[in-house]
């Protein structure tokens, strides 16, 4: 097996996940990188309507992010193991408290247009998000910030208002992508590993290996080639007859005919993203905690997984905690279907009557056949569901956060405290349940600023599992990114933020 | 009444028939359900953001005064910015017009010439084994959906023979011999489809005229088979078939998207459905109006051919 042949079969072979990705660094260091030639990426999930304009309200797509990251850098990067690493910042110290955050930023890096990097071009680049009139996706995200400011030439300091240890995890954001000062025209222009060339929103974009990159073991090919492909079958087919080089989205129905074709190869990455059933603990029926629990030990999360991932994803434990981020409470037992403490539970809870679960393709593409699945489960233990179908226009204005018994998804977040305060917390706006448990908010604010990492994992533990027993999700799956590429393509395509290695490929990746 | 009169009726007809498009589409957006901030930001979003979102699409402004001031704008040529991108829409509209007209001129010389030699053959041969043939193949072409046809083109030609690319991604600094090598599959895959239908139209057509007396009396009279058709009964089938030719060609610019998504190809298509998704009302405006304009244009030009080919009608009684 070569090294970079992770496939479902390899990753059988090494036992698991967990092996996977800790075995990933020493791999790939002993393959040699290559330089030169063209990277063709062939990209679902690119629309006409994509911008370079981090500050734009759509700035999201996978065209987007890839696009992104082949020409900006941000401050901090996030590494294959999930890791935050020094990126446009060299370093960073912690003042007791974590309310003050000193970024040390990198010297000589240059502009594509030739501009050295300064604090002020950070200072610009973070602050244009929260400006008033801004549209920005990342205006809630830095909220919590106090204050951004410049120290000098190359130090800016970060105010966080109640104190955090995960701001620099937030500095790896895509929107936070540094640009040269009072730049306001989205051009493109970055410190990135590639110079735009063309771009052509949802068809194509063209960079050009920049010359003065300040990374000296990165950004192999000479020429990065990003093509919008967002038929399935066409993708696949551009893959197979050597029309690009690296394809995502792989259809999970399709993984194995990758497998065996002798020239291809799929990547499997655990991620973050999670699929949830939100049941409302304010209102009827779920404000009863019994009825919650029923509908939680009914479910028989290895059959979603079979039927609607096709195995191509992990086991969720009704908290939104991702096994591949480092504070996820590994001691807490896995969830299995237990119809006896299903119907124990739906017995106490004295509840009859029929309950409309509100979905809707604008959830994930088989919501509705996961609602049914759903429907079939709880019937032997006599609960009704019956399936509400929604349209996509409207479902997160009118139906999401609304109905006492819906569906919805979340990309994730890259660390456990994010996660925990941007959907679980009680005063979050994104509180999709209205769960609210007072000791649960003091122990995620206490984690937040626990230097002691001991300390910090048993708190977040402690978090999940009161999620997991009295919250208001039941989260079922969490999925996986699926990329496929020619073989001849060598680096680590992994990471658990995001698909084509974190929307890093263009610089992780070689010609072979 | 004379041609350049009965043309100059139409094209005020056609101004004010584009006018009635340009309100209904305004009104068809209106109608989308949802508030179209927040289906445009998705789920995780600041009630901020959403408000400063609809200043941005105007949200905030009645919808006639968006309409009023929209159709100031186009009066004199400009088509406005995208709402979401801000890029201007005028360049892009141009160059994905040029790719869909191209890729609809390419099929249409195509499928056109051999669709109506098919069907005329298919007349003169009715009910022979030639006839069946060409009826059961283009039944056939009919039937099968585009993409069906599109993957079927793709696998066998593309991927098995690999004589043809599979992605139709065309460039605007392309050549003209690798433009048509690159949009082959596309095009013969609208030429089966709307090629089937103008064949079908023709062989009936043609059919129908051949029944009539005066074709009986050119036969008696020992016309040559040849000039039966083509003096005789051709020209008095332009008509109908200029029509159906007019509105297979709409088809071919208009209704596209499936054939531009399987072949990723950069038309109109694709742009109009991702900006309806995104109420960017600018960008629907453009495309819907042009695609009004196609059909307005082209039923006026195949009136025009049946016109010219049928002189009784320019003498109404």
């Amino acid at each position: 097996m070569t090294q970079m042949e992770w496939n479902r079969r390899s990753l059988l072979q090494a036992g698991g996940a967990g092996l996977m990705i800790a075995g990933l660094p020493g791999l790939a260091a002993a393959q040699t990188p290559k330089r030169g030639g063209k990277l063709r990426i062939g990209l679902g999930g690119g629309q006409t309507t994509n911008t370079l304009d981090q500050t734009s309200p759509t700035f999201a797509s996978p065209n987007e992010r890839t696009v992104n990251y082949t020409l900006f850098n941000t401050l901090v990067e996030i590494d294959p193991d999930g890791k935050a690493i020094p990126e446009l910042a060299e370093s960073w110290t912690i003042d007791p408290g974590a309310k003050r955050w000193v970024f040390n930023l990198r010297r000589g890096v240059q502009f594509h247009n030739g501009k050295k990097m300064t604090a002020d071009d950070v200072v610009f680049s973070l602050r244009r998000h929260s400006a008033p009139g801004s549209r920005s996706g990342a205006q809630g995200m830095l909220r919590d910030l106090e204050s951004i400011t410049k120290i000098d030439s190359h130090k800016v300091e970060i105010l966080h208002k109640t104190g955090s240890l995960d701001v620099h995890f937030l500095m790896s954001d895509y929107h936070l992508s540094i640009v040269p000062d009072a730049q306001t025209e989205s051009n493109g222009v970055g410190t990135g590993p590639y110079v735009l060339q063309s771009w052509e929103p949802g068809v194509r974009f063209r960079g050009t290996r920049n010359p003065n990159y300040w990374k000296a073991d990165r950004a192999f090919a000479d020429e990065v080639e990003i093509i919008v492909v967002n038929d399935d079958l066409a993708r696949l087919s551009a893959l197979q007859s050597g029309e690009v080089d690296v394809i995502n989205r792989l259809d999970p129905r399709t993984v194995r005919l990758v497998e065996a074709a002798p020239t291809l190869k799929a990547s499997i990455a655990h991620g973050y993203g999670y699929y949830t059933v939100n049941m409302r603990t304010q209102v009827e029926p779920f404000n009863n905690p019994d009825l919650r629990l029923a509908f939680k030990h009914l479910v028989n999360r290895q059959e979603l997984l079979d039927r609607i991932l096709r195995g191509y994803g992990s086991l969720g434990n009704d908290h939104p905690v991702s096994s591949k981020l480092p504070f996820f409470a590994s001691s807490l037992p896995q969830r299995e279907p237990d119809l006896d403490k299903a119907r124990f539970h739906f017995r106490k809870s004295g509840h009859s009557g029929a309950i409309p679960l509100h979905t809707s393709p604008a959830v994930f593409s088989s919501a509705i056949d996961m609602a049914v699945l759903l429907q079939a489960q709880a019937a032997p233990i006599g609960m009704e569901i019956t399936v509400q179908r929604e349209p996509p226009d409207g479902y997160w204005g009118n139906i999401w956060m609304k109905k006492p018994f819906h569906m919805s998804y979340w990309t994730g977040r890259i660390t456990t405290d994010i996660m925990l305060s941007t959907g679980y917390s009680g005063t979050a706006a994104w509180n999709e349940t209205q769960w609210v448990n007072p000791h649960f908010d003091e122990v995620l604010a206490q984690a937040r600023t626990e230097f002691d990492e001991t300390r910090r994992a048993g708190l977040y533990a402690e978090a999940q599992s009161m999620i997991r027993d009295d919250g208001g999700v039941m989260i079922p799956l969490f999925n996986s990114f699926i990329d496929a590429a020619r073989k001849a393509v060598g680096g680590n395509l992994i990471a658990p933020n995001m698909e084509l290695a974190g929307g890093r490929i263009a610089e992780r990746a070689w010609l072979g | 009444m004379t041609l350049p009169g009965m043309i100059a009726r139409r094209s005020m007809e056609a101004v004010a028939t584009l006018a009635i498009i340009a309100a209904l589409l305004f009104g068809g957006v209106e109608l989308i359900p949802g508030d179209p901030a927040r289906t445009i930001l998705g789920q995780n979003v600041t009630e901020e953001a959403v408000a400063n979102l609809r200043i941005a699409l105007r949200l905030d402004q009645p919808v006639y005064q968006r309409f009023f001031d929209w159709a100031a704008g186009a009066a004199h040529g400009d088509l406005g910015k995208s709402l979401l991108s801000g890029r201007p829409v005028g360049p892009d509209f141009a160059w994905r017009a040029k790719n869909t007209l191209f890729l609809a001129g390419y099929a249409a010389l195509l499928s056109l010439p051999l669709a109506i030699a098919l069907g005329l053959i298919a007349a003169l041969y009715r009910d022979r084994l030639m006839d069946r043939t060409i009826s059961l193949f283009s039944l056939a072409t009919i039937s099968f959906p585009e993409f069906f046809v599109g993957y079927v083109l793709l696998s066998v030609l593309a991927m098995d023979l690999g004589w043809f690319p599979v992605l139709s991604t065309v460039d605007p600094d392309m050549g003209f011999w690798e433009r048509l090598h690159r949009c082959f599959l596309p095009a013969v895959t609208l030429s089966c489809l709307v090629g089937a239908y103008v064949l079908r139209i023709t062989r009936a057509t043609i059919t129908s005229v051949l029944e009539r007396p005066y074709i009986e009396m050119a036969e008696l009279k020992g016309v040559s088979r040849l000039s039966l058709v083509f003096r005789h009964a051709l020209i008095n089938a332009i008509g109908p078939i200029a029509n159906v030719v007019a509105l297979a060609l709409a088809y071919m610019i208009v209704g596209i998207v499936v054939t531009e998504v399987v072949f990723t190809y950069p038309g109109l298509g694709q742009w109009m459905v991702d900006s309806v998704a995104k109420h960017d009302m600018n960008v629907i405006l453009a495309c819907g109006l042009s695609f009004g304009a196609t059909y307005v244009v082209l039923n006026l030009l195949a009136d025009v051919a049946a016109v010219v080919a049928n002189p009784r009608m320019r003498h109404p009684r």
